[in-house]
């Protein structure tokens, strides 16, 4: 088993959504994405994408969509919209600043 | 913007539930294949992987919870409470029983009276614009509001100016031939423009023309929708058919809708035109008419009546005999069909409202105990992160619960009592007040209910939650429920019963003052012996007993006939019985006294020559008729005391002339006799002059008999009706009835018996719910005090002394509820006014009764937990802590 670093609270939503920001993506394709691109660091339980991704919906910031797969299997795509892109850039400023924060804190300390 | 697409976007979600919930599913089963997939080219076996797949995904079943928590309305929660809720009711029976039994009784009670207040107040009249019709009186010093005659109606009609239609009508009776024989029938005669001017067009068939009330137009007439189907079947060929009226041949030409009534007039099958004008309506001083008129816009009823008195002034002038002291009165008709029971329902209607307020307040008090017992449940959700709007709304739904049962079982008793009230009602009486017919829950009943509802469910849920300050859970959980009450309870919950105590007294002296207001009614002076008495009403045919010697004769052989019925000892006859109310009156004047034009109004009955006799009605002075009193004598008049009194203070009346306004010779009559008051009037209304013609001078085809028998009244009634159609089938009678039951059905005696039974039974309900509540409060005070109590004790304490602890505990909570309630019953009797008879509103006797009445139960019922704390074992209740 890979080491498993538990997640900020918070972060799942920002993270699913600058996933989908390059292309969209299903929700195995999400959880898949998340782990390579952090070199297995990040293992979502993969299970809580799930009511993510409805809370995402209902916020209007992203939108779902029933597609095949190149193996011919019918998953629901999810796709970044318009104010999804703007709440992504506003969570990633957020975090930066808490992150600048957090650092300035461990290297003053 | 944001939160309304969420909201859409729930919606949506909600209506493709069952999509949603196979969809997720179908997305999480792909993604732990895909997984599998994933991990079997990575070399697990496919048997491996798929378990790997599924750990790592989770718990399946949570995860879709999860999802369908975040789109759903917090639906579930509510559900989830009121399954709690539930629970928790059938843990405790007693409580859920208790508490949704006095909401069904006052919800139950209010909603009925409501349904009444709504049938007989709020709902409009079946007429076009009803807001616009006005009844239109003459007035005279002792009718404020008396009949118009019809030549003054002519004029009212020719010179107004501020009616669009002006119409009038009378009440007529009719002898109707079927095959059965002849039935007297109720109806009415109006002017032709009378149902133009109600707005009312008749469902089948057509109206009136102008000009078919003219005395040579072709009889016609009009029938309700009740005689269409009552007497003729509901047949569908009814235009057009012949109806036998009082021997005249009448074409039907339209049936009235089937909404349509006229309270005044109360049951009329038959509307026909006034055409033929009868002996009074030629005569200008003779008034037997009623007005209704449509307001022109803008013109209200202030102006109507300004200019009917100038009109009525006007005449005043131009004919000064008949029309001395004739004015005029201008009163919306609503406010003349329901001006007399607006009271009477307001009245009872606030005796059920204060019935819900005691239900509903012994309700919350209940559940404020509940409260207190589940604090450390509710602090230890709160610590274990159960927000305070998650705690509050636990209380919403337990409130909504007893109210949602309570409102159910209220509506459906509501329903049944307002059959039964409707079926107690006589039907006389309901004929009279035909908007109550159909009374039904309808919207405005259950708005009615709802808002109620809406309203207990907000003190409810208010009650419990003053205490979910976070502070106080804290102090909750330390305490862990075990000490004294708390100090929430002891502000609110002992105030709650004072506010029930004080609405039980009010209650209670409003029963008692209207009962003896009853009692003073049924114990007026009557003037005569009411036992033994039977009565019939009479019409005969006016074609065959047209001369007054053929209504004479008459008149002996019913009576000859009457007198050999087994068990009879005196008979008579009369144009109107006792108790039918002041009216039917005449105009005297006294020969050799000085006359200024006045109108002497009196009571004018004629009667036969055993009336007084078989009345039991004492002479004062003078003689009683004889049967030598006949036309062809000398006329002769007997007169009451009021008349004597009145009219001859001082002086010996017998053997004084009395004749009409003019002292015509022909209308000059001597006093023979003076007899007690006789009570012609309501028993509430005043005793009015009177005087009595031998009914052989004035005779007539409508009558009443009067029988005093020494068997069982009641029993002779049916004989009565043989014995008189065996002289002559063609003769209609009604009302057969004993002296005792027109005396308990009149109107006066009828609605304050009615209130009585009614106010008597809140009253006993609320008696019974303030003290239980008393008793609830007590008993869980000592509940809550046993601790403190066993140290007393411990310390010394006498028994006697924790009796007077407790007592006086109960005893100042009586007293305030008791004088709180004292000073609200004085307003309240003085609200019901009116409809208390001969009692004042501040009746000594009545208070004193029912304080001492409250303060005896509530001494009982605050004994038995005063005994349970004298009996504490100072042992055991230290222990227990």
């Amino acid at each position: 088993m890979t080491r498993k670093a538990d997640l900020l609270p918070g972060t799942l939503d920002m993270l699913i959504l600058k996933t989908l920001k390059r292309a969209p993506l299903h929700g195995y394709g999400i959880a898949f994405s998340i782990k390579t691109l952090s070199h297995d660091v990040l293992t979502v339980e993969e299970g809580s994408l799930y009511p993510a991704l409805q809370r995402l919906l209902l916020q209007g910031w992203v939108k779902a969509e029933w597609k095949m797969t190149e193996t011919n299997r019918r998953a629901r795509y999810y796709r970044l919209t318009a104010a999804g892109r703007k709440q992504l850039s506003h969570e990633l400023s957020q975090f930066d600043e808490i992150i600048a924060a957090i650092t300035r804190v461990l290297q003053n300390a | 913007m944001d939160a309304i697409a969420r909201f859409f976007r729930k919606v949506g979600f909600l209506i493709r539930r069952e999509n949603f919930d196979s969809e997720l599913e179908e997305e999480m089963l792909f993604h732990r294949e895909q997984q599998a997939m994933n991990l079997q080219s990575e070399g697990m076996s496919r048997e491996d992987a798929q378990h790997t797949a599924r750990r790592r995904f989770g718990n399946d079943a949570h995860l879709r919870e999860q999802s369908r928590e975040v789109v759903s309305f917090g639906l579930e929660s509510v559900f989830q409470d009121s399954r709690f809720t539930l629970r928790q009711l059938r843990k405790n029976p007693g409580f859920a029983i208790t508490a949704v039994l006095m909401l069904t009784l006052g919800v139950a009670a209010c909603l009925a009276l409501f349904a009444f207040v709504d049938a007989a107040l709020i709902k409009p009249l079946p007429y076009t614009d009803p807001n616009r019709l006005v009844a239109v009186y003459e007035s005279a010093a002792v009718f404020p509001r008396s009949n118009l005659s019809w030549q003054d109606f002519l004029d009212w009609k020719k010179s107004q100016k501020v009616f669009t239609t002006f119409d009038v009508w009378t009440g007529a009776g009719f002898l109707f031939n079927t095959p059965s024989g002849v039935q007297p029938v109720m109806g009415a005669r109006v002017s032709a423009g009378f149902f133009n001017t109600l707005g009312v067009m008749p469902t089948l068939g057509r109206d009136f023309r102008p000009g078919e009330d003219a005395p040579d137009a072709p009889h016609t007439g009009l029938i309700t929708w009740a005689a269409w189907q009552q007497r003729f079947g509901g047949r569908s060929d009814i235009i057009g058919q012949v109806a036998t009226l009082d021997g005249t041949p009448t074409t039907i030409v339209g049936v009235l809708p089937r909404d349509f009534h006229f309270a005044l007039r109360g049951r009329a099958d038959f509307w026909l035109p006034i055409q033929e004008l009868n002996g009074c309506e030629k005569r200008r001083s003779c008034h037997n008419l009623y007005g209704v008129a449509r307001l022109k816009d803008g013109v209200t009823v202030e102006t109507a009546l300004a200019d009917m008195k100038s009109i009525a002034a006007e005449l005043e002038k131009q004919y000064p005999d008949s029309n001395h002291g004739q004015g005029a009165a201008v009163i919306t008709l609503s406010e003349a069909i329901v001006g007399d029971v607006r009271h009477i329902f307001l009245v009872l209607f606030c005796g059920a409202a204060l019935l819900l307020l005691i239900a509903c307040v012994n309700v919350a008090n209940l559940l404020l105990v509940r409260a207190e017992n589940r604090r450390r449940e509710m602090a230890v959700r709160g610590a274990l992160g159960a927000s305070r709007g998650r705690l509050l709304l636990q209380w919403v739904t337990e409130s909504l619960v007893l109210v949602l049962v309570g409102s159910a079982f209220g509506l459906a008793a509501a329903y049944g009592s307002m059959q039964l009230l409707l079926r107690l009602i006589p039907s006389d009486m309901l004929d009279n007040m035909p908007y109550l017919q159909d009374l039904s829950l309808n919207s405005r009943v259950l708005g009615f209910a709802s808002l109620v509802a809406l309203l207990a469910v907000i003190i409810f849920s208010l009650a419990p939650s003053l205490r979910l300050s976070s502070t106080q859970l804290r102090a909750d959980l330390a305490e862990g429920g075990r000490s004294s009450a708390g100090t929430v309870w002891r502000r609110f919950g002992s105030n709650l019963v004072v506010v029930e105590l004080a609405i039980a007294v009010v209650l209670l002296a409003g029963a008692g003052l209207i009962t003896r207001s009853f009692y003073h009614l049924l114990h007026v002076p009557l003037g005569f012996a009411p036992d033994h008495l039977a009565t019939l009403e009479i019409a005969a045919p006016e074609k065959t007993y047209a001369k007054p010697e053929q209504q004479v004769q008459l008149s002996r052989n019913l009576l000859a006939a009457v007198n050999v019925l087994p068990g009879t000892q005196s008979s008579a006859l009369t144009s109107r019985l006792p108790i039918s109310g002041n009216g039917n009156t005449t105009w005297i004047r006294i020969q050799g006294h000085p006359w200024n034009g006045e109108h002497n109004e009196v009571n004018e009955r004629e009667v036969s020559s055993r009336y007084f006799a078989t009345l039991k009605t004492r002479l004062i002075s003078g003689r009683l008729f004889t049967e030598s009193d006949r036309s062809a004598s000398q006329q002769v008049i007997i007169i009451n005391q009021a008349l004597a009194k009145r009219y001859f203070p001082g002086e010996d009346p017998i053997g004084k002339v009395i004749g009409d306004t003019e002292l015509d010779p022909k209308s000059l009559r001597h006093i023979v006799g003076v007899v007690d008051d006789i009570r012609e009037s309501q028993l509430n209304e005043e005793i009015w002059p009177a005087v009595y013609y031998p009914f052989n001078q004035g005779p007539d085809t409508y009558f009443d008999i009067v029988v005093r028998t020494s068997q069982a009244e009641q029993a002779l009634l049916p004989e009565l009706v043989a014995t008189v159609h065996k002289i002559d089938p063609n003769i209609g009678t009604r009302d057969p009835l004993t002296m005792k039951q027109i005396i308990n059905n009149s109107p006066a005696a009828y609605i304050q018996r009615s209130a009585a039974y009614l106010v008597a039974g809140f009253a006993l309900v609320a008696l019974l719910l303030g003290v239980v509540g008393l008793y609830g409060v007590i008993a869980y005070s000592v509940s809550q005090r046993t601790r403190e109590i066993g140290v007393r004790m411990a310390l010394g304490a006498q028994r006697s002394s924790v009796y007077q602890l407790i007592l006086k505990e109960a005893g100042l909570l009586t007293a305030f509820g008791v004088a709180a309630g004292l000073a609200c019953s004085i307003a309240a009797a003085t609200f019901m006014g009116k409809l208390l008879f001969g009692v004042r509103s501040w009746d000594l006797p009545t208070l004193a009764g029912v304080a001492l009445l409250l303060g005896a139960s509530a001494l009982l019922a605050s004994f038995i937990p005063a005994r349970r704390a004298a009996s504490v074992n100072p042992v055991e209740a230290l222990r227990a802590e």
